[in-house]
């Protein structure tokens, strides 16, 4: 995280808005590349939809947690600043938590108690540390949507693989034949550190493919 | 502490930790102001959205009824019809047709599933004295493998006419709900299992057998006070 690649069309060591939203989507994806967050991201990535739930919600804490971090950062002092951090994050997903009872029953039970553990997601809490509390807000809102962008799109990737192999579905709707012989591991924890491998094989590839050429 | 004191370092200390205790005090304050407000906004909404999940899931486990209406089981073993549940005593849901008929009752079962208790609601035809509907409210089962007890076509069809038909002296069920394996159904009141989801398919079977052994007798012989609500209660046309 300390050495960034700078924009050649920008100032040499203040990267722009832009390159922080795209660095969360693609360089830096919390997922593939950081290895940040895992506990969801194994464990409610059976299906796309709940994979797209999860990732929302947590979309949605790290972005208003960046946003009271950066606004509040001169205010906190250094020495309780993770206490605090933790206090603010976990105020959001006391709200995250209401807000999914409020829009779906269904959807409240199929995230369980993940929801309650968006809050030592190691995601959120290091974006808090080693971006908001030392950026603008302008930069930590843009951090925190190419983050969170991100780690929907990469929940994502895994929770179709998943559901795909697993149940022949995507969304709930049959895509394979009848006949297609279910993977079952896909469905079980085994199988989100496959898919989770795959993926980053996939990604690796492509960086050493890019350092290369 | 002593902010008269001479050290400069001592008012230094002092001063600082000042500032983080307004620091923690104050975002806490925000916090749990934040919090709950939207509880507050959002507590309405959460309580209907979970009354209407339980009343829809009435309807889907009493098919052909119109008007459903909540009798809390006393502990002197008599159902009396209550506006709310007191939280300690079971209550079940009597289901009429559209002219006020009594068709079937449904009633609310828990017990420890996979990973933590199962809540559940199924639905007892008074007529066929069978059970024709099954609904999970509640369950932590492993997604994917424990939760196809809500999904799997063939389990769920175990409930459309599983046999609870009363002895001849009509005080307890003639033969009790059963789990038995997949594939190893052979009589009207065995649940069978579902291959992948062996622990929480039995916790079903269990849980029905259970409840149902005591409730439909208790239900089957008080037929007459859920039927004296209707009368009293809905028009007839």
């Amino acid at each position: 995280m300390s050495t960034r690649i700078t924009n050649n069309t920008d100032k040499k060591s203040e990267p722009s808005s832009t390159d922080e939203f795209i660095k969360g989507l693609w360089r830096e994806n919390p997922v593939f590349v950081q290895v940040l967050g895992m506990c969801p991201v194994l464990a409610v990535s059976n299906t796309a939809q709940n994979a797209l739930a999860m990732g929302l919600a947590t979309a949605f804490v790290l972005l208003m947690s960046n946003i009271l971090v950066a606004s509040l950062r001169n205010f906190i002092p250094k020495q309780v600043r993770i206490a605090s951090f933790i206090l603010i994050i976990a105020t959001f997903v006391t709200i995250v938590d209401y807000a999914i009872q409020a829009i779906s029953v269904d959807l409240h039970k199929n995230l369980g108690a993940f929801i309650s553990l968006i809050v030592v997601n190691c995601l959120i809490l290091s974006r808090a540390e080693a971006f908001a509390s030392k950026n603008t807000l302008g930069k930590s809102i843009m951090d925190a949507l190419g983050m969170g962008v991100g780690f929907v799109f990469a929940l994502f990737c895994l929770g179709a693989v998943r559901e795909l192999l697993g149940n022949g579905s995507l969304f709930d709707v049959a895509i394979f034949p009848e006949s297609f012989q279910e993977w079952i591991i896909m469905i079980l924890p085994a199988g989100g550190f496959f898919t989770l491998a795959l993926w980053l094989v996939v990604f690796n590839y492509f960086k050493v493919k890019k350092a290369k050429g | 502490m002593n902010a008269n004191h001479p050290v400069s370092s001592q008012t230094n200390t002092s001063e600082e930790s000042k500032k983080m205790l307004i620091a923690m005090v104050s975002i806490g304050i925000f916090c749990a102001l934040l919090i709950v407000l939207v509880y507050e906004g959002s507590k309405e909404r959460i309580d209907r959205l979970r009354t209407e999940a339980l009343e829809k899931a009435v309807f889907k486990v009493l098919p052909g009824i119109s008007n459903t209406r909540m009798f809390l089981l006393g502990a002197d073993g008599n159902f009396t019809p209550v506006e709310a549940p007191d939280g300690k005593n079971p209550v079940v849901y009597a289901g009429y047709d559209d002219a006020g008929e009594l068709l079937g009752v449904a009633i609310e079962a828990s017990g420890q599933g996979y990973a933590d208790v199962i809540r559940i609601l199924y639905g007892y035809d008074l007529h066929s004295q069978t059970l024709v509907g099954f609904y999970v409210l509640e369950s932590k089962e492993t997604p994917g493998l424990g939760d196809k007890i809500e999904k799997d076509e063939n389990f769920l069809a175990n409930f459309k006419a599983l046999s609870v038909k009363l002895g001849p002296e009509s005080t307890r069920v003639q033969n009790r709900v059963i789990p038995v394996k997949q594939g190893g159904k052979s009589n009207p009141w065995e649940v069978e299992g579902i291959t992948g989801a062996t622990i929480s398919s039995r916790a079903i079977g269990n849980i029905i057998g259970e409840s149902s052994s005591v409730m439909v007798p208790l239900i089957y012989n008080q037929t007459e006070r859920f039927k004296e609500y209707a009368q009293n209660n809905f028009s007839k046309q």
